[in-house]
């Protein structure tokens, strides 16, 4: 009896998470799916979770180079490896430096490292300092600095180097080694799974990133992935949500890619990350043990 | 650490000597700080002052300083409140943010303790794989998800309400079907991140605690009310209480979702549409500088206090966990 009940209890447990995966998983098929069909297919049929009629020409059509879509690509990933590299080393240096006893200030310099978490300008001083100010409208290096510090990760990465114990960075000093050096040489290598849990979430948020580019980027050429999705989705909605659309609005349907084409691009901005899964899910099983909360 | 420093050269060393050995000292430290309180500086600092164009009539040509201030100096503000905008924004905001924090809470909670129930490494790796899948997903990629189960000719839910002879419905155009899509696809995307932490909070707890349980003849639902949720408890208060400094910001800070999964459509506006989505549109769309910022630092300022008083009680709570 007891055994049964057991059983049945184990077996309930499985059930709810093998719905629970396919409610999370089988959504991305379909978008998968409606990229493999064939654009005549799509407009009789709507869309299906398996291609009634398969074709690859939505994907043919995208690394034809005939969209803007591998440029976008390459915005995308230079924006992500730099922004991602940057954050961490500006991060690290900051928080490394904000534990050690010798810094005189470093009390005061932390709460005034924490202080924006209270109170923040909002986005319009924000935008009026990057395009007026700074003039960093239309130039590729403004998607990298929005994200390059965030106060939340210098307090886990200051976290981390308290644990470093301080026997080590004495002993590397009276071996000669000047603080920069014992700082590359010794404190970074030791807080690789810091560095790796924080470097994931910066680069995911670099990635997914749209609505910096879609308020300062106007050049068709620094695009960004997400954005041209984006971008594109909305003027496909407008251009269906007005039936008076002029005769111009008529021939700029005709420019945007097809369906499917589209759907291929959306599937390509889902690939690296499925790609890098594994090492994805890895890191951050890690990073939860470190005390990491979210932003 | 300071014995070090002082073993060498004690004494007849003068004050001002020592000033300077220890401003060398820290030289190196200051310079590996300098870019990120820079970035922090303009990040952070400038945009603060950047506030006052609340009070001003902005115009890009006269600069923030060159502007004329507004007269009366609160009017962005009031044509702001007077606006029907203003009670739908805050009220959305509060409304999603306590439906979010409410529904995530209970079932990544739920989740974990029935995860934790999977002894199976591999199985268990597989299940937390899964409902991880969408915090990694951007709201651009999830918009065009919802559009292939919504879109009204093509959609998935569509061709199944048609096929069994049903009328097509309108998903874009309706504003009272988002009141229940918007906190489902924010559950859906951040329940997994939750589940995952909370079960690596249960895997911290000690063992010791379910086998003396075990001895004493306690069933499952015994364990968890008695073991597992008191030990998870100081967990979930912290996470509750960041929240509650995030209250004013639409999605809890993350709110693009709101921006991108109704594709923009006005019509859904009133049920869609948060204080950061006004902001975004107000400057992208109409460039109407006075108005954006004037909610901007409406949020801000609400914002402030929420924070303030959440890291109150976090401090009471658990010092650790406190920011300031």
């Amino acid at each position: 009896m007891l055994l049964r009940k057991l059983h049945f209890s184990k077996l309930a447990i499985h059930l709810i998470f093998i719905i629970l995966s396919l409610a999370c998983i089988v959504p991305l098929l379909l978008v998968v799916s409606i990229s493999f069909t064939g654009e005549k297919s799509l407009m009789l049929d709507g869309y299906h979770f398996w291609p009634k009629e398969f074709s690859a020409a939505a994907y043919k059509y995208v690394f034809s180079g005939a969209s803007s879509i591998l440029n976008a690509y390459a915005v995308t990933i230079f924006v992500t490896v730099v922004g991602t590299f940057l954050h961490l080393l500006i991060t690290s240096m900051l928080s490394y430096s904000l534990t050690r006893p010798e810094v005189t200030y470093r009390k005061a310099l932390t709460f005034f490292v924490y202080l924006p978490v209270l109170f923040n300008g909002g986005l319009v001083p924000q935008y009026i300092l990057l395009t007026r100010i700074l003039h960093l409208k239309d130039t590729i290096w403004v998607l990298i600095i929005v994200y390059l510090v965030s106060t939340v990760n210098v307090l886990i990465m200051k976290n981390f180097f308290r644990t470093i114990p301080n026997s080590l960075i004495e002993s590397a000093r009276i071996d000669g080694s000047g603080e920069i050096r014992t700082f590359f040489k010794i404190a970074l290598p030791l807080s690789k799974p810091s560095l790796a849990t924080i470097g994931l979430f910066v680069a995911i948020a670099y990635w997914n990133d749209w609505m910096t580019a879609s308020l300062y980027i106007e050049s068709p050429k620094l695009r960004p992935l997400q954005y041209l999705l984006q971008s594109l989705m909305n003027n496909i909605g407008y251009l269906q949500s007005n039936a008076q659309a002029s005769q111009s609005m008529e021939s700029a349907l005709g420019m945007l890619p097809s369906e499917g084409a589209r759907m291929a691009t959306c599937v390509l901005a889902i690939g690296p990350i499925i790609l890098l899964y594994p090492l994805l899910q890895k890191y951050f099983e890690k990073g939860l043990t470190i005390g990491a909360v979210k932003e | 650490m300071k014995a070090i420093t002082n073993l060498s050269h004690k004494s007849h060393k003068s004050k001002s000597y020592r000033a300077l050995r220890s401003a060398r000292r820290q030289a190196p430290f200051y310079f590996m700080m300098a870019p990120g309180l820079i970035f922090i500086t303009i990040l952070f600092y400038i945009p603060m002052a950047g506030v006052i164009i609340a009070f001003k009539n902005y115009n890009p040509r006269d600069g923030i300083f060159g502007s004329p201030w507004m007269d009366p100096l609160f009017k962005n503000f009031e044509f702001f409140f007077k606006s029907e905008a203003a009670r739908t924004v805050t009220f959305n905001t509060l409304f999603y943010n306590l439906l979010e924090a409410v529904t995530v809470t209970l079932c990544a909670l739920a989740l974990a303790i029935l995860l934790s129930e999977v002894k199976n490494k591999v199985v268990s790796a597989t299940y937390k794989g899964s409902i991880l899948l969408p915090t990694f997903l951007s709201w651009v990629v999830i918009q065009y998800i919802l559009f292939s189960l919504l879109s009204v000719d093509r959609g998935i839910v569509n061709n199944m309400v048609t096929a069994n002879g049903g009328e097509a419905i309108y998903w874009y155009s309706e504003p009272f079907y988002w009141r229940i899509i918007m906190p489902i696809a924010y559950l859906w995307k951040n329940v997994g991140y939750y589940s995952v932490l909370y079960v690596a909070a249960i895997a911290g707890i000690n063992p010791d605690y379910y086998e003396a349980a075990q001895l004493d003849g306690a069933s499952n639902w015994q364990r968890i009310k008695h073991i597992t949720l008191p030990l998870l408890k100081p967990t979930i208060i912290v996470l509750s209480l960041l929240w509650v400094g995030k209250l004013f910001n639409g999605g809890l800070g993350d709110w693009n979702g709101f921006y991108t999964l109704p594709n923009d459509a006005g019509a859904l506006y009133p049920a869609t549409d948060v204080i950061d989505t006004l902001v975004f549109r107000s400057l992208k769309k109409v460039n109407d500088y006075g108005m954006a910022s004037a909610v901007g630092l409406y949020q801000s300022v609400v914002g402030f206090f929420l924070v303030l008083i959440s890291n109150y009680i976090i401090k009471k709570k658990d010092p650790d966990s406190a920011l300031f």
